[in-house]
């Protein structure tokens, strides 16, 4: 079979690390254009879909694992007998869970019970360690209870801490900015993502402010504190991460997971993309931006595909969907 | 008497607690009472046709009520009901 044009070479160097691994080929996604899930948009105004879900962990948070985890290694603050330990409600889990295991290090994730029953198995076959915290405090309850295991034992631990690692949006800044920069021939004019660490947003916009400081940077957040848009947050409501800075952020818009849940049903349906409920919520965004406009190219970015949350309230939906038919 | 688990973003409802206690023999019912006794609260959990949103999930005893008899699955004292939203947040 023919391998892709942009695959790295297959023979194995010298030493553990300098193969080719499942770590080169974190990032590089494709970007897709939305045809038809694009209601009362004008011609002249073109949305693109950045598939995150392509990463080699099925999600955009490959792009923070891999450069907080190499950034340990290069600062030796990950070494040897250290266990990489961190707060998550999945898809960051996922991706240190795969990277550690990767490189041979252990990790302990801390998660809120209530996270999707196939992340859970995911990481616990990579072999990371799960603790649960209490489903009844969200996000902010696994980010306390990891602090207080970090606190316990600090010695033990590599704690990458996405919330507060400038390391998470310079992937960004690195990767993601410069691709959609690339694979827009420089034409982009808005970038959208959902807010959860803030470092996709961060650091991309970053990147494409640099470039054009006339992109706009448009963060889709939920629009109340008691949501369903799992990996999205309420940011007057939550622990604001130290990566985030409001300032940097052309428009900041809430979304209701109502209408979310009911994007990822029509984007699976009418355009053959079966993605996360926070893909759903950023693409409401990127429509509301792109009737605005009368030319203009959007990207906006799907942090992962919808099969993972096959369990979760999101198949509620799909289910009822099913059923309808004739 | 029937103990009820409330998620951190509806705790502004019950001054700050997240254990309170409400009276009802179905869960309908149930959060009717939780309703008179917090006012505003029963409209986060059920949507205008007075279904469970899609995002809350809501255990008794553990079970999700999806699994049981939905809002008219029956309640009796010293049961516990737990409201929990989809995960959120900062993945």
């Amino acid at each position: 079979m023919p391998r892709a044009a942009h695959a790295p070479p297959l023979s194995p160097a010298e030493g553990p690390l300098a193969g080719v691994s499942a770590l080169d080929f974190v990032g590089n996604t494709p970007l897709v254009e939305l045809r038809n899930v694009r209601d009362g948009v004008a011609p002249g105004v073109r949305i693109f879909g950045k598939l995150e879900g392509f990463n080699p962990g099925g999600s955009v948070k490959d792009r923070a694992g891999k450069w907080m985890v190499e950034d340990g290694l290069k600062t030796g603050k990950l070494v040897p007998g250290k266990t990489i330990l961190d707060s998550t409600s999945g898809n960051t889990g996922i991706a240190l869970a795969w990277i550690g295991a990767a490189l041979g290090y252990p990790v302990k994730l801390v998660m809120p019970s209530n996270v999707s029953i196939e992340r859970k198995r995911v990481v616990t076959a990579f072999g990371a360690e799960v603790v649960y915290s209490d489903p009844l405090e969200g996000s902010d309850g696994a980010i306390r209870l990891c602090r207080q295991i970090l606190a316990e034992d600090p010695d033990r631990y590599f704690k990458p801490d996405q919330y507060n690692n400038p390391a998470n949006p310079l992937a960004h800044y690195e990767t993601t900015g410069p691709e959609i920069w690339r694979q827009t021939d420089g034409e982009v004019t808005h970038f959208v993502a959902g807010l959860g660490t803030s470092g996709t947003i961060m650091g991309t916009g970053r990147y494409l402010k640099e470039q054009n400081p006339a992109v706009q940077i448009v963060a889709a957040e939920p629009e109340d504190s008691f949501h369903g848009l799992e990996g999205l947050k309420h940011m007057a409501t939550s622990i604001v991460p130290g990566i985030y800075h409001e300032d940097e952020l052309d428009l900041k818009v809430g979304v209701a997971t109502d209408e979310a849940y009911d994007m990822v049903y029509r984007l699976g349906r009418e355009e053959g993309l079966l993605l996360g409920q926070s893909a759903g919520a950023a693409h409401i965004v990127a429509l509301g931006i792109a009737r605005t406009l009368t030319e203009g190219t959007i990207v906006v970015l799907f942090p992962d595909f919808g099969d993972r949350y096959l369990s979760t309230n999101l198949w509620v939906g799909w289910q009822k969907l099913g059923e309808a038919k004739p | 008497m029937v103990q009820v688990r409330v998620p951190t973003p509806l705790r502004k409802y019950t001054a700050g607690s997240g254990a309170v206690e409400a009276e009802g023999s179905s869960v309908a019912a149930l959060v009717s009472d939780l309703d008179r006794r917090y006012p505003g609260i029963k409209e986060r959990i059920c949507d205008e046709s007075g279904q469970v949103r899609r995002f809350v999930n809501i255990f008794v005893n553990g079970e999700d009520i999806r699994f049981l008899n939905q809002l008219d699955t029956p309640l009796k004292a010293g049961d516990e009901l737990s409201i929990v939203p989809a995960i959120a947040g900062g993945r």
